[in-house]
């Protein structure tokens, strides 16, 4: 077990951002820590780097207590702080040297060369930090968070703000690590979850209200199906609400629609039928999948 | 820690920062001793370096506060604090490596008028006529007196995300540490009773007494404790994210 966290517990104040939240993450998993803004999540991973002291409860990586063995943990752990801060005056290089300077990495220049190959940094590899742009900060982020080989690696928010091309990438990186280290990440971004992470934690308000697999999770909110729908000319919603199994249909423009209906129920054929019948075109009908999205939304707003 | 120190100075150097505040300290000194005429060495003809430790304290009071001002606001202001307390380094050796840095920029800057020392021995009628003990013990004052700056300026940076803001509070603690107390005890309510002690308390009183060349212990004992008790205030600041 390399992160078990147990009744974790932290008040600012009288207000609590964290209330006895309970989980672990085992080696080769890729943990996401998926929640709204002001949920807790940076505050959990505050914790777990000895940033922050608990109000109460307990948190242990790789067996050491967070209050007690802080520097054991310090030296086992890579985090990557939110909002990624570095220092803009520094060269990428120098900058790697100075943290790999800390950790005591042997044979440092070869280590250095390794993480700005691994995280494409290469291109770029001469520049100060200050003249990088967001996506490659990000990198040199992550590669001041690689460097010592760590068994846990902590990132909050590995990718806002990058482009759709640098999200890919960094995803697939964080991916790979996660094969042989633990990753907890923390992101609100849920095709993030879906693309990376092996199992989700949502919390909400300082609660976990999920933690489960990732398909797990989607079974779970599997109850009904959502077809979507579009028609070549304008259809009254409800001659599509009066077809058999058909529980309920969102218009989405005259001509589009989303179809619910029981998850054990097919109704394609009724409605393929329904239009060959009436004389529709049927341009498109697809099944959507539940997304984590929606299971988000179901387990932060009933709550 | 070294790596910190390591980094602190080659950002002193790499950047102008180092190079202005040794150059700016070396001209006004320059001119204070050689130029303007009102302590001038060659219009007042006396051979010793008087001028140059009289005006030191002020200008140090200004220059390391503007050196040291950024050592915790901007990691403050940036959120790489949050890089530095979570590598495995101890919060005192992160406000030690700093100290550290700064320190060794203000003797670096402190060094070069030695030069004014040889000159004005080399000028004495007869050569060498000087007071090299003061002078020595001048040199030791001055480097615990920037030690004191140089705690207290980062202590006020810790204290805030804002350069400025920072520079402004070391500014005036510098000034109150120095002058703030030998003024105060010269008020009526302490004259007779408390006017030495509350003298004692300030620099000027201990860099006074240091410059005439007698190194004692208790001015010594008084510099590193005012220096250890700006540190331990910072480190105190450093660790409130855990109270």
């Amino acid at each position: 077990m390399s992160v078990r966290v147990q009744g974790l517990t932290k008040y600012y104040g009288d207000q609590a951002a964290l209330d006895h939240i309970s989980f672990q993450a085992n080696k080769g998993e890729v943990l996401g820590f998926l929640g709204p803004n002001g949920a807790g999540k940076t505050t959990t991973m505050k914790i777990l780097t000895c940033f922050l002291p608990q109000t109460e409860g307990t948190a242990e990586i790789c067996g050491y207590d967070v209050m007690k063995d802080s520097m054991a943990i310090k030296r086992k752990i890579g985090y990557l702080p939110e909002g990624n801060p570095l220092y803009k005056d520094m060269y990428i290089k120098e900058y790697l040297h100075f943290v790999g300077n800390i950790y005591k990495v042997p044979s440092l220049n070869k280590r250095v060369d390794e993480m700005i190959e691994q995280t494409g940094l290469i291109p770029e590899r001469h520049k100060l930090i200050g003249q990088l742009s967001k996506g490659y900060r990000q990198r040199v982020g992550l590669a001041q968070a690689l460097i010592h080989d760590p068994e846990v690696l902590i990132l909050d928010e590995p990718t806002s703000g990058l482009d759709p091309n640098q999200l890919v990438e960094i995803r697939q990186l964080v991916k790979d690590l996660g094969k042989e280290k633990t990753i907890i990440l923390s992101t609100h971004i849920m095709q993030e979850v879906q693309a990376i992470c092996d199992r989700v934690v949502i919390i909400n308000k300082g609660k976990i209200v999920a933690d489960d697999p990732i398909d797990v999770l989607r079974e779970k909110v599997k109850g009904f199906k959502v077809l979507y729908l579009e028609f070549s000319a304008r259809i009254d919603p409800k001659e599509l609400k009066a077809l058999a199994n058909v529980k309920k249909v969102d218009v989405l423009s005259p001509t589009t629609f989303h179809v619910y209906s029981d998850s054990d129920k097919d109704v394609r054929p009724v409605i393929s039928g329904f239009a060959s019948e009436k004389g529709y075109t049927l341009l498109e009908m697809r099944t959507e999948m539940s997304s984590v999205e929606d299971v988000f939304q179901q387990l932060t707003k009933s709550n | 820690m070294w790596s910190i120190y390591r980094k602190e100075i080659s950002y002193f150097f790499s950047s102008l920062i180092g190079y202005l505040v040794i150059g700016g300290f070396l001209m006004l000194l320059g001119l204070m001793l050689w130029v303007f005429p009102d302590n001038s060495i060659l219009e007042t003809k006396f051979a010793n370096l008087d001028p140059l430790f009289n005006v030191a304290p002020l200008v140090l009071m200004f220059l390391i506060p503007a050196i040291t001002m950024r050592s915790f606001a901007e990691e403050n202001q940036t959120g790489t604090i949050e890089l530095l307390v979570t590598k495995p380094v101890d919060d005192w050796q992160i406000i030690l490596a700093k100290f550290l840095a700064n320190q060794t920029l203000v003797i670096f800057a402190i060094l070069p008028t030695l030069v004014y020392y040889v000159t004005v021995y080399l000028l004495g009628s007869p050569k060498g006529n000087l007071d090299s003990g003061a002078i020595a013990g001048s040199y030791i004052g001055l480097i615990f007196l920037g030690a004191c700056f140089v705690s207290i300026g980062i202590f006020a940076s810790s204290l805030t995300k804002n350069q400025i803001v920072a520079f402004i509070i070391a500014t005036f603690l510098c000034f109150f540490f120095h002058w703030g107390f030998s003024y105060a005890s010269r008020m009526d309510v302490f004259i007779g009773k408390l006017d030495d002690l509350i003298q004692s308390l300030g620099i000027d009183f201990h860099y006074g007494s240091i410059s005439r060349g007698l190194v004692d212990s208790r001015d010594v004992v008084y510099f590193l404790s005012l220096t250890g008790f700006f540190m331990f205030l910072t480190l105190l600041m450093l660790e409130r994210r855990k109270w």
